[in-house]
């Protein structure tokens, strides 16, 4: 049943020479791994292509035309004016936050209550297609919830309000909310199962019943993901441009109630820039706009990250 | 290769002789911060069985981690000393890959690859440059019969070899260390997974490979040490206590007294 | 202990009203999308026939199909895959097998998340003047891939890397103790098992790609083309900007056409994501370990 090897020599320090080369494997594995690296700092050429080109493209207005103060305070947007252009992006600052705003105060509970649902209470297959379901909704692309909120919340909110124009910051707030749930949902879910079991099983054995297992240890245990959660669902939100374009009414105004339409940042970019000689004035502004909102969200994003991995490398 | 010189090569001054496998010197192994074992001077000659035994956390796994050099992918893991390796320095090997190809390695939990039963042993010599089916073939058979599992898988080479039962499964990751023909073959508790009886046949194996191979063996069965090792020696939280003869250790001929205490089972 | 206290029984009580309220709060997330999502097939599925997919749009696009739109879609689709797909798997490679835990490994997973962070917009802006204009390839099919590929590329970063992680570290230092390179680990053992999750992960970038509108508006898609672009240095509609124009700025339109394009994408998008989760559940019914 064994059958015996031919006897081998072992080998001398004279043959490390040839065990020790450099062989095609090996020449190969380097090779590889340098291509692959080049894959891997793709992200970063990306992001650095990102802030060139549009700084690029908008530096000329931030050194010639533009005023800080005005821009940032003033909301007077009347890039197209003949005679007197002014460039106030206050309007537009309001709008995205209002609308990011009211997005995030409606979504962050329900999507919070869900995540806890599906991780904690859910079994089974009704989790499993909740989580599919949500996964659904996320892929739900934002020109289609655009057309949602222009030809179904329109006039339900017409109608339900009694209000003359159903495309404002209430539309706008509840389609984005709409579309950073399942977001927030899946992310925050994720950050509730990685509080490990062992945490669980130690609570329930001194007796606790699953909500205080959920409310006193879980929550406290996932809020560092939660959190993280929120921001990316409030990144989402400030980034989004086709919906927003879509259902807010497109506006310029401060608004004073729910029902008065906005004009947001992302899509002013999107509504006007068609329309703008390459260079001049008003299409510089438009990718200044760009620069403030990529500023915007790398802090976002950055501060989201910090907060899950900490100041400390992984 | 191996039909090249037969004499030992000139040794430079301070190198270790060429008779001897592996010389350690000073060998102090970390992870971050802890310490894992300190300050190991032994040689392992060639063509011996060298045993090592201890209990638990005395360093005889990351021992072994350091002779093949697996420290460069585990997380952490540094060691300072000198290792020779028939006479080379590890540290100046340039090409690990090609050091690894010479040492087999056998840990406790067995993996078997998500390959099949074939391509598992098939793997080493295909990456080494044999790719003729009948060879492989010669090959596969021969390294299965040699870990005791050809007549349990011989009518599925073809099944997933991580889908084996965890005794196959180690059986086949010996044949797999096998299929390397190394020159140096490390394991560590092989037998934790495998039944007394085909541990009792790899035993044997492991005997008559003596003539073409180096063993390390690690092991937490003393009886085991004592029936396969040339030489043996103890090791205890982290420390090297002694190597001797197997023999002459097993028969109370010791120089430290926690060796005659963990020989005859008062610890450990 | 076992007995039925008032605490026991107030807790009892707790616990089950706590879950249906959460139950509650994943239903009103759920339900308003499903009733849309069902308003969306009433009004639009007797019109989504071969015909609308296949024939040209007339009157200025207030008759007539989607078959540019349709074709161009694809091709964008297409070209981003091609520019995406190698570097993402390339980058998710180095990140998973060959990136040393550093700082600069750090700031490359930092970028990835900004990248994927970036607005949509942004995204557009950057297409347009780095490939539209700087790179002179005017908007094309081509710039439009192009930006459309550095928007979704973190998509296909996360998804390979999560594949390549879930093959168990022990495979990898099994392959390595036999003295295969970090290559031949990968080529033989860890690609293999991971090549159906990569999949996944591309059929939900297409998924993604097919939606995106922002990124394409300046670059390559044009409001009204009807006719098929010949090279990708033509412009081409595209689904998403064509329901985006028919619904705001084309008056006149029936009523069914915006509804029939929005199911016909939303089809596409919901299709591609059932695969991907078919897909993955078929994989996890026949595990390798």
């Amino acid at each position: 049943m064994l059958t015996k090897l031919p006897f081998r020599r072992s080998t001398t320090g004279d043959q490390h020479r040839a065990h020790d080369a450099l062989d095609w494997a090996w020449l190969t594995d380097k090779a590889v791994g340098v291509l692959v690296f080049v894959g891997g700092i793709s992200a970063i050429i990306f992001i650095l292509s990102v802030f060139t080109f549009i700084t690029r493209q908008g530096i000329g207005f931030i050194t010639d035309t533009m005023e800080v103060g005005e821009f940032l305070t003033s909301p007077a947007w009347r890039p197209t004016s003949d005679e007197n252009p002014t460039y106030g992006a206050f309007a537009l600052i309001v709008g995205t936050a209002s609308v990011t705003g009211l997005a995030v105060l409606l979504a962050v509970p329900f999507s919070l209550g869900a995540a806890i649902f599906i991780a904690e209470f859910a079994k089974g297959r009704v989790r499993e297609t909740l989580k599919i379901l949500i996964e659904f909704l996320a892929a739900i692309p934002s020109v289609v919830w655009g057309f949602i909120g222009l030809s179904i919340m329109n006039p339900l909110i017409i109608e339900l309000f009694d209000v003359p124009v159903g495309l404002n910051l209430l539309n706008a707030g509840i389609i984005l909310g709409l579309m950073s749930a399942p977001i927030m949902t899946s992310i925050a879910e994720d950050a509730l199962k990685a509080v490990p079991d062992s945490y669980r099983e130690a609570a329930e054995a001194m007796g606790a019943t699953r909500w205080q297992i959920t409310w006193k240890v879980v929550l406290p245990a996932g809020r560092k993901g939660l959190l993280a959660a929120i921001l990316l669902g409030v990144g989402r939100g400030f980034g989004e441009t086709m919906a927003v374009l879509m259902a807010s009414g497109h506006s310029i105004n401060i608004p004073d109630s729910p029902f008065d339409s906005v004009r947001a940042l992302t899509a002013s970019i999107a509504a006007e820039l068609g329309e703008t000689a390459v260079g001049s004035d008003h299409y510089q502004a438009l990718f200044t706009l760009g620069i403030l909102l990529f500023i915007v969200t790398f802090v976002i994003n950055l501060t989201a990250d910090l907060v899950v991995n900490g100041i400390k490398k992984r | 290769m191996v039909a090249l010189s037969r004499q030992a090569a000139p040794t430079p001054t301070g190198a270790p002789a060429a008779e001897n496998k592996l010389e350690v010197r000073d060998l102090t192994i970390t992870y971050g911060k802890t310490p894992a074992l300190s300050n190991v001077n032994l040689e392992v000659r060639a063509n011996e069985i060298f045993g090592i035994i201890g209990p638990a956390n005395s360093g005889k796994t990351s021992f072994l981690r350091v002779l093949n050099r697996m420290d460069t992918f585990t997380t952490g893991m540094k060691f300072s000393g000198t290792v020779y390796y028939e006479g080379k320095n590890l540290r100046s090997w340039r090409n690990l890959y090609a050091l690894r190809r010479k040492i087999g390695v056998v840990f406790p939990l067995p993996v078997g690859l998500p390959l099949s039963v074939y391509d598992n042993v098939a793997m080493a010599p295909r990456l080494y440059g044999t790719q003729k089916k009948s060879e492989l073939d010669e090959l596969v058979e021969r390294h299965l019969r040699r870990a005791a599992l050809w007549d349990e898988v011989k009518d599925r080479l073809h099944a997933l070899g991580s889908l084996l039962s965890g005794g196959q499964q180690q059986r086949l990751t010996i044949a797999r260390a096998l299929s390397q023909e190394p020159d140096l073959l490390l394991l560590d508790e092989f037998s934790i997974a495998v039944d007394p009886v085909t541990t009792m046949k790899i035993e044997d194996v492991l005997k008559e490979l003596r003539q073409e191979m180096t063993i390390v063996l690690v092991t937490n069965l003393t009886q085991q040490a004592r029936r396969l090792a040339d030489r043996t020696a103890f090791f205890l939280s982290g420390q090297w206590v002694e190597v001797g003869d197997t023999e002459a250790l097993f028969t109370g001929n010791v120089k430290d007294e926690r060796t005659r205490s963990y020989l005859e089972g008062r610890f450990g | 202990m076992f007995e039925s206290t008032e605490l026991n029984r107030r807790n009892a009580r707790v616990e089950k009203s706590m879950g249906f309220l959460y139950l509650v709060m994943t239903l009103i997330l759920i339900t308003p999308v499903l009733l849309i999502l069902g308003l969306l097939i009433y009004k639009g599925a007797p019109h989504l026939t071969w015909e609308f997919l296949s024939t040209d749009p007339k009157s200025g696009m207030t008759a007539g199909g989607i078959f540019p739109a349709l074709v161009g879609t694809i091709a964008l689709v297409l070209g981003a895959l091609i520019a995406s797909v190698p570097i993402g798997v390339a980058a998710a490679i180095y990140l998973s097998e060959y990136a040393p835990d550093n700082w600069f490994t750090r700031i490359i997973n930092l970028a990835i998340i900004n990248l994927a962070g970036v607005p949509s917009i942004v995204h557009a802006l950057h297409g347009l003047g780095a490939f539209v204009l700087f790179f002179k390839m005017g908007t094309s099919i081509l710039a439009a891939s192009l930006t459309l590929a550095i928007a979704t590329l973190p998509v296909v970063i996360v998804s390979t890397r999560e594949s390549l992680a879930a093959v168990p570290m022990a495979f990898r230092e099994a392959c390595w103790n036999m003295g295969a390179t970090r290559w031949q680990t990968i080529r033989k053992v860890v690609l293999p098992n991971s090549v159906s999750g990569i999949l996944t992960g591309v059929i939900l970038e297409v998924s993604r790609t097919a939606g995106e509108t922002a990124p394409i508006m300046f670059t390559g898609a044009a409001f009204f083309l009807p006719f098929l672009p010949e090279s990708i240095f033509d412009q081409t509609m595209a689904l998403s900007l064509h329901l985006f124009v028919i619904s705001t700025q084309v008056p006149g339109v029936p009523e069914h056409v915006p509804y029939t394009v929005a199911l016909t994408l939303i089809g596409i998008v919901l299709i591609m994501n059932a695969l991907s989760i078919g897909f993955r559940m078929y994989l996890r019914g026949k595990k390798k370990w």
